[in-house]
C-alpha cells in the first residue's frame, strides 16, 4: 500500500519536473494562433473591428475576447477561415454591407492644404507630402481603410472603387439564362391532355 | 516527297474535328488597302503595359516606336503605317471581359513611309552576340504569335544550367478553320528557316524540329524544300498526325520528343524551347531587315464569310475592315470570333482591332446553346483530356468553390483547349468553370501578397513611431542630464571661484597684517 503511494507520488514528481523543464526549454515565442489569424486578415489596418489594427484584433480573437465576424474588409471568406481555425461555428459578417468592394483613396489636389494630418493617420504610409505642400496617395499601397478621411480638415479625400481593367478582370462564375422552350411545353401539355 | 523517318509519340486523348481548312487555304495571302484608322492597343502581350512615348497630334513613320519597353515583362508597340496620331483613348479590345483598354488611334496618310524608323539590320547574325539579338527581338515588339503572346525575348533567355537540347517550332495549327500558318509556311519558308537559325544561334542548340500536322502536305513540302536549299542539316520538318490539340506547346513536345513537361513547369526546364512559325518569321525580319512586328497573316473564314481567305494585315486594323476585304457577310445573323472555334474569344463589336495574337477571324452562324444538364459521370471528359487531368473532379471542385482541392488536382495544368466541354453529353461549359476557378485562385494569391506588403508597411510604421518616441525620450533625458551636470559644474565653479576669492582675500589680509 505504502509502496504504491510512493511510486505514484514519485511518478507525479518526475513528470511534473519534466513538464516544467520542457515548458521553459521549448517555450514558444509570441502567440502562434494569433499569428495564424493575422495571416488570414486583409491587413487593411482599418480598425472597423474596434481594435487598433489587424494584429491586436487577431490577438483578441486568439484569447477568445473578440468574435470571429468583425473583419468587414475581409468579407465572408475571412470569417469562415477564422471560424475554421478557431473551431467555432461561422457566424454571418457583423455588418449590413454586402461583399466588400476594393476601394482606393484619392486626394483632390486643388483642395489639399498640406496639413499632413492624413499622413499621420495612414497605417501603411501610403501618403506622401510635406507641410504646406500638396499630398498624394500611392495608389498601389493604399488598402482602402478610410482612416485618412476623418482627420482631413478640408474633406479633400474621396474613396473611389478600383477601376476594372482587362488585366484585373476576373472570369465570372458560369451562370445561364433559363429560357422557356415553347415546343416542349406544348408536347408536355399535349401529353397531360391526352 | 514527305519523309517520315522519325519516331513519333502519342498524347493522351485529343479530338478529331471537322477542319474546314480548304475553305481559306487555296489562294495566297493578300495585302489589303489601309483602313481609315488603325486602333493599336497599348498592351498586346502577356505582362505589363509599356510606357507611351507619343502623344495625340504626333506624326509617326511606319515602324516607329509608340511605347517603349524599359521594365520587366514589357514589350513595345510600333506604328503599323505612317500617319498622324489622332487620339490616345480607351477603345474596345479583344478580351473575354468585353472591357475597354488604352489604344493609340492612328490615321494613316496613305504613304506607308518607313522614314528612318527601321533599326540597323544585322545581315550576318552569327557575328552578333545572342544577348544583342535578344534585345533586338524585344525592341521589335515580338511576342509569341501562336496566341499566348508571351514575350519572345524572355522565352529565348535560357539559363546556363539547363542546356537546350532542341528548338521546337510549332507549325501544327490544330484548330479548325485557321490556315494563316499554313499559308505562311508555303509562301515564306525561307524567312521561317532564317528565323529558326537566328533562334538556334541565340539559345545555342544543334537541333530543331518543326512539327506540322499532316493535313498540310504542301506546307510540309515547302518547308522541307527550304531546309534542303539552305543546306542546314540541324533542322527537320516533321509531319505529325492531325489531332486536336497537337498545337499545344506541351502536346507538340510530347509528340515530337516523347518528353513530358513536368506539372507547373516550362518546356525550358526539360531543355526545350517552343516557338511558333510566325514568330520565327518575325524574328528574321527584325534581325535581318530591322523591321519591328507591325503586320501578320490573319485567316478570315467561317460559314458567315462570303470569300474566306488569308490576309496580310497591319496590326490595329479593325475586324470590320477585314470582313469587307473578304467579301462581307453571307448572313444577317452571325457570331464573330477571334481565334478558332475551340478557344476563340467572342467579339461583341466589329470595330475591335487585330492584335499581334490574332490568327483568325471566324464568322459563324450562332449555334443554339443547349442548356447544361447535370453531370452523369460518364468520364468522357477524362478520356479526351490531352493534359491527362480529371476534368470531372475539377468541375465538382470548381463549382463548389473548393479551390485548394482543384489546385491539388493540377488545375493550372489545364490548357483550356475545350476538348472536355466539346465531348460532354450534358453540355456543361467545363472550361468556363476552370477559368473561373483559376481566376479566383489568382485573385486570392494576389490579395494575400498585397496583405503581406500592407502588414510589412504597417509594422515598419509602428516600429518607426516607436523608434521616434524612444529617440525623443532619449534626447530629452540627455538634455536634462546635461542641464543638470552643467548647472552643477556652474555652481561648483562659482563656489570654487568664491572660495578662491575668499582665500585670496584672506591671504592678502595676512600679508597686510604682518606688514
Amino acid at each position: 500500500m505504502l509502496m504504491a503511494i510512493l511510486v505514484i507520488c514519485g511518478l507525479a514528481l518526475f513528470f511534473g519536473a519534466l513538464l516544467g523543464y520542457t515548458a521553459i526549454r521549448c517555450k514558444v515565442e509570441g502567440n502562434p494562433v494569433a499569428e495564424k489569424i493575422d495571416a488570414l486578415l486583409p491587413q487593411s489596418q482599418c480598425g472597423q473591428c474596434g481594435y487598433p489594427g489587424c494584429r491586436p484584433y487577431s490577438e483578441a480573437v486568439a484569447k477568445g475576447e473578440a468574435a470571429v465576424n468583425l473583419c468587414v474588409p475581409g468579407g465572408e471568406n475571412t470569417v469562415k477561415a477564422i471560424a475554421e481555425l478557431m473551431g467555432v461555428e461561422a457566424i454571418p459578417l457583423d455588418a449590413d454591407a454586402a461583399e466588400p468592394v476594393p476601394l482606393v483613396a484619392v486626394i483632390d489636389e486643388n483642395t489639399c492644404i498640406g496639413c499632413t494630418l492624413c499622413i499621420q493617420a495612414c497605417p501603411v504610409d501610403a501618403i506622401v507630402g510635406a507641410a504646406k505642400h500638396m499630398h498624394t496617395i500611392i495608389a498601389s499601397e493604399c488598402t482602402g481603410c478610410k482612416l485618412c478621411l476623418p482627420p482631413c480638415p478640408v474633406d479633400c479625400i474621396a474613396m473611389v472603387p478600383l477601376k476594372l481593367e482587362p488585366a484585373s478582370w476576373k472570369w465570372p462564375y458560369p451562370v445561364f439564362k433559363l429560357t422557356q422552350q415553347p415546343a416542349n411545353d406544348a408536347t408536355a401539355n399535349g401529353k397531360v391532355a391526352s | 516527297m514527305i519523309q517520315t523517318l522519325r519516331k513519333l509519340w502519342n498524347i493522351h486523348g485529343g479530338l478529331h474535328l471537322d477542319y474546314h481548312k480548304e475553305d481559306s487555304n487555296q489562294s495566297p495571302a493578300r495585302d489589303i488597302p489601309l483602313p481609315a484608322e488603325l486602333v493599336i492597343p497599348l498592351q498586346q502581350h502577356m505582362g505589363y503595359k509599356p510606357n507611351l512615348t507619343v502623344k495625340a497630334g504626333d506624326y509617326v513613320y511606319k515602324g516607329q516606336e509608340l511605347a517603349e519597353h524599359n521594365g520587366f515583362m514589357k514589350v513595345p508597340v510600333h506604328a503599323s503605317t505612317s500617319g498622324t496620331i489622332t487620339a490616345i483613348e480607351e477603345r474596345p479590345i479583344a478580351h473575354p471581359s468585353g472591357l475597354n483598354d488604352l489604344c493609340i488611334i492612328l490615321k494613316p496618310d496613305g504613304k506607308d513611309d518607313w522614314g528612318n524608323a527601321r533599326m540597323t539590320p544585322y545581315p550576318d547574325h552569327t557575328q552578333v552576340d545572342g544577348e544583342v539579338l535578344r534585345k533586338r527581338i524585344c525592341a521589335a515588339g515580338i511576342v509569341g504569335m501562336g496566341g499566348a503572346v508571351f514575350p519572345a525575348a524572355i522565352k529565348l533567355n535560357v539559363h546556363d544550367n539547363i542546356p537546350i537540347s532542341a528548338l521546337i517550332i510549332n507549325g501544327a495549327e490544330c484548330e479548325p478553320y485557321i490556315t494563316c500558318d499554313d499559308r505562311l509556311m508555303r509562301e515564306k519558308p525561307e524567312e521561317i528557316i532564317a528565323g529558326i537559325q537566328i533562334m538556334m544561334h541565340i539559345i545555342n542548340t544543334q537541333q530543331c524540329l518543326i512539327g506540322i500536322e499532316d493535313n498540310k502536305p504542301q506546307a510540309v513540302a515547302a518547308m522541307q524544300a527550304a531546309i534542303a536549299s539552305s543546306g542546314d542539316t540541324r533542322i527537320q520538318a516533321i509531319p505529325v498526325p492531325t489531332l486536336y490539340p497537337t498545337g499545344g506547346e506541351k502536346q507538340l513536345i510530347k509528340i515530337l520528343t516523347g518528353k513530358e513537361v513536368p506539372s507547373g513547369g516550362r518546356p525550358a526546364s526539360i531543355g526545350m524551347i517552343c516557338h511558333n512559325v510566325a514568330t520565327a518569321r518575325a524574328i528574321y525580319r527584325a534581325i535581318a531587315l530591322g523591321e519591328p512586328l507591325v503586320e501578320r497573316y490573319v485567316t478570315v473564314s467561317g460559314s458567315g464569310i462570303a470569300k474566306p481567305c488569308n490576309l496580310n494585315v497591319p496590326v490595329g486594323t479593325p475586324v470590320q475592315h477585314l470582313i469587307e476585304q473578304a467579301g462581307g457577310y453571307t448572313q444577317a445573323v452571325h457570331r464573330l470570333l477571334m481565334g478558332g472555334p475551340m478557344m476563340g474569344i467572342t467579339l461583341n463589336n466589329p470595330q475591335i482591332p487585330v492584335v499581334k495574337a490574332t490568327n483568325c477571324i471566324l464568322v459563324e452562324q450562332p449555334k443554339p446553346v443547349p442548356p447544361a444538364m447535370p453531370c452523369i459521370r460518364c468520364g468522357r471528359c477524362m478520356e479526351t483530356c490531352p493534359a491527362n487531368l480529371l476534368p470531372q473532379q475539377l468541375y465538382w471542385y470548381s463549382r463548389s468553390r473548393e479551390f485548394d482541392k482543384a489546385e491539388n488536382l493540377h488545375l493550372f495544368d489545364c490548357i483550356e483547349c475545350g476538348c472536355c466541354a466539346y465531348v460532354c453529353p450534358s453540355h456543361i461549359p467545363l472550361v468556363d468553370y476552370y477559368r473561373f476557378a483559376k481566376a479566383e485562385i489568382r485573385t486570392q494569391r494576389d490579395t494575400k501578397r498585397k496583405a503581406e506588403i500592407a502588414r510589412d508597411r504597417h509594422e515598419f510604421r509602428l516600429e518607426r513611431q516607436e523608434r521616434a518616441k524612444r529617440e525623443k525620450a532619449e534626447k530629452l533625458a540627455k538634455h536634462r542630464e546635461q542641464a543638470q551636470t552643467s548647472t552643477d559644474d556652474g555652481k561648483k565653479a562659482a563656489i570654487q571661484a568664491a572660495l578662491e576669492r575668499a582665500q585670496a582675500k584672506k591671504a592678502a589680509a595676512q600679508q597686510d597684517n604682518p606688514a
